[in-house]
């Protein structure tokens, strides 16, 4: 396979899985005649008809529902949300059915489904259209929730993700849709739960996922070619469940850490990562744990101010300076 | 009658059928509200239903009836906890809907869910046995009273957030028409549940793609403890409204357990012929409270509650049976000496149950 975009990777994963699996439709609003908010599902409806690719009534809480009872009857379906801010209309759906019927069925039923949604901010879309809620939605218990940061990523997890039993929130950060990366050509699957060491190095260890890790390459080549420190950078990948181990090992290497979450700073993921890893790693830390964060306001739209809302590379320079001084 | 039958001639735009079936109890003529069709029901049992059938009809309803006066007396108890809603007064609408539903139907329903759990045949012990939370509860007592699912019964719940389960079953009618089955979905709900914007969404949805559901409104006048007509711009009747979607409804008698069975018939064999929804709105009562907490007359006059005492399923349709020569008293009082045995039996099950091993806790969160 040559080097494919992000976007590629995921359009390939969908029409793989359509292609192998009977049981496996999409559907969400305007991913057929118009193609997807996204262009992830472009051709996708001539290709393969109405019944496998369905345009939904502007309804979030309902065709969400509607996977979940297709998916508890026989189907695998994969649902596209336009942005994961829309999952807030559907939320009850997919924490109190998708992730709770099985256990409330005393493991009767399963829900074989994906559920796609782009996240992140930074395209000045304002408050209602630039949340990451994958943080809120990685909590939930009986779901897993992935958010990939590389096109070979994309495609192994959203293998994964297709095939699993389970409800899985598949987060992709809408600035990476354009990024190329090589992807394998012969098959691969990426587990769900297990974090990657994307950069090897000995100094301090960075960590984040989905348009984070890019932040932290940036941060990474600055930080060794001006002070001369070197990073070693974690993609969780997946914010639930979350391979500590991978995280404490690095940790116990380098003895320091910061941690990068895309989403706002209060509710991330990262403190939950903080929290355990200094419990298990205290005597390796030399310093605390820092954090990086958007800053805790509703997104706004003007582009000055959002860009200040948004941590970048210098936050975490500026972060991993200060913990380097301990 | 209505559905797949006469249409009123008219010229303006058609709009859905709603036919009034039973509109008193065992009446010869029922009429109907909205001009739309009336039809005489019933003179005498339809020739369709078996003695057997009639007499089963009478047991179920009574086993529901003695069912959830038992949860009543455990939670009194401590034996049962959580929320306890009971189904007192609705017994004809749930057995008469699920009584002619075949075994590859799905019922997916509410968080007042006993009744259409043991209409539809469950196992009454473990269903007892969930509501004391062990072990051997049929959801392994994880789920609880509101929670019940049994997916060899293809019952699919027991929902508890008012109107979530309309998606659902939407869902599921989705994949039976994908597979190209011929299962149809019903999907119980309350007056509670039309205000939900999920009723409109699947509602809407189930007819932009003609999904096989049948959507069973149990209006029981009251949400918890809000009057339909306090909380619904247009009152307490509903399928008027089904012409907006274009949906067939169907109103019925809900004390009626015999008219119920017939529109449910009716709507199934519309369902399974065109695979598009349908719509049956049955007006019926709880006799009791919102739930175990609620005492029930402190939003409802009491004289509004012993009318519908009045009509209550359990005192008519058996004096019914006993007129038509279907059954003899002795017959009533045989089926419910062996159902309070079995109800009996089924406590005592339910009390001697292990509680469930504190492992469980991790076990079946992820398939």
């Amino acid at each position: 396979m040559p080097e494919l975009t992000f976007r590629q990777a995921i359009t390939h994963g969908l029409q793989e899985a359509i292609e192998a699996d009977e049981r496996v439709f999409i559907m969400g609003e305007d991913i057929g005649e118009y193609g997807g908010a996204y262009s992830v599902t472009k051709g996708f409806l001539e290709k393969y008809g109405p019944k496998r690719i369905k345009d939904t009534p502007i309804s979030e809480a309902t065709f969400i529902g509607a996977g979940i009872g297709a998916a508890c009857s026989g189907l695998r379906p994969i649902v596209e949300l336009m942005s994961i801010s829309f999952a807030l209309v559907g939320f009850d759906q997919i924490v109190n059915m998708a992730a709770n019927i099985r256990y409330m069925s005393g493991g009767q039923i399963s829900v074989p489904m994906v559920i796609r949604a782009p996240t992140g901010a930074g395209v000045q879309l304002g408050a209602t259209h630039s949340q990451s809620f994958e943080t809120w939605l990685a909590e939930v218990p009986g779901m897993y929730c992935v958010c990939p940061s590389n096109p070979k990523d994309a495609l192994g997890l959203l293998r994964t993700a297709i095939k699993d039993s389970n409800p899985v929130i598949f987060a992709e950060h809408s600035h990476l849709y354009t990024k190329r990366g090589d992807v394998p050509e012969e098959y691969y699957e990426i587990p769900i739960g297990q974090a990657n060491v994307v950069r090897e190095g000995d100094d301090i260890t960075l960590v984040s996922y989905g348009y984070g890790v890019t932040i932290l390459h940036e941060a990474a080549d600055i930080l060794e070619q001006q002070h001369n420190i070197s990073a070693e950078i974690i993609d969780i990948r997946s914010l639930h469940p979350i391979d500590y181990d991978t995280i404490i090992a690095s940790v116990q290497k380098s003895g320091r850490a910061v941690m990068l979450d895309t989403a706002r700073r209060l509710g991330g993921i990262m403190p939950e990562i903080v929290s355990e890893t200094q419990q298990r790693a205290i005597e390796w830390l030399d310093g605390p744990i820092m954090r990086v964060g958007a800053k805790d306001v509703p997104w706004p739209y003007n582009r000055a101010l959002e860009q200040d809302m948004l941590p970048d590379a210098n936050d975490v320079i500026e972060a991993a300076q200060q913990i380097m001084t301990f | 009658m209505g559905l797949g039958k006469t249409k009123p001639t008219t010229s303006e735009p058609a709009v859905s059928e709603q036919t009034q079936i039973g509109d008193s109890p065992f009446s010869d003529v029922a009429s109907s509200p909205n001009g739309a069709i009336t039809r005489p029901y019933p003179s005498i049992f339809p020739a369709s239903i078996s003695k057997d059938e009639l007499i089963n009809l009478y047991r179920l309803m009574y086993r529901i009836r003695r069912f959830e006066e038992t949860c009543g007396q455990n939670y009194a108890l401590g034996n049962i906890r959580g929320f306890l809603h009971l189904y007192i007064g609705q017994e004809a609408t749930g057995v008469g809907a699920i009584s002619v539903l075949q075994p590859q139907d799905y019922i997916v329903t509410h968080y007042r869910d006993h009744g259409h759990a043991l209409a539809r045949g469950l196992d009454i012990n473990r269903t007892m046995a969930e509501m004391f939370g062990k072990r051997t509860g049929i959801s392994k007592g994880k789920g609880g009273s509101m929670h019940i699912f049994d997916t060899a019964k293809r019952f699919m719940g027991g929902h508890a957030i008012v109107g979530a389960q309309l998606p659902l079953a939407a869902g599921i009618a989705l994949a039976q028409q994908y597979m190209e089955t011929d299962a149809a979905t019903i999907v119980f709900f309350g007056d509670g549940a039309v205000n939900q914007g999920t009723f409109h969404e699947t509602l809407n949805l189930a007819s932009v793609w003609q999904l096989p559901v049948l959507f069973f409104m149990e209006n029981n006048l009251y949400g918890m403890g809000s009057a339909v007509g306090r909380v619904r711009l247009r009152g307490a009747d509903f399928t008027d409204a089904m012409a907006a979607y274009d949906i067939d409804a169907i109103s019925v008698d809900g004390m009626d357990v015999i008219a119920v069975r017939e529109a449910t018939q009716e709507a199934l064999k519309k369902i399974r012929a065109d695979g598009s929804p349908v719509f049956i709105e049955a007006k019926t009562f709880r006799f009791v409270g919102h739930s175990y907490a609620d005492p029930g007359d402190q939003y409802r006059e009491r004289t509004e509650i012993d009318q519908w005492r009045q009509r209550d399923p359990l005192i008519s349709y058996p004096k019914l049976l006993i007129q038509h020569n279907v059954a003899s008293e002795k017959d009533i009082s045989d089926i419910k000496s062996a159902v309070d045995k079995e109800i009996e039996d089924a406590v005592d099950f339910a009390a001697t149950s292990p509680e469930p091993d504190l492992n469980e806790l991790f076990n079946d969160v992820y398939a």
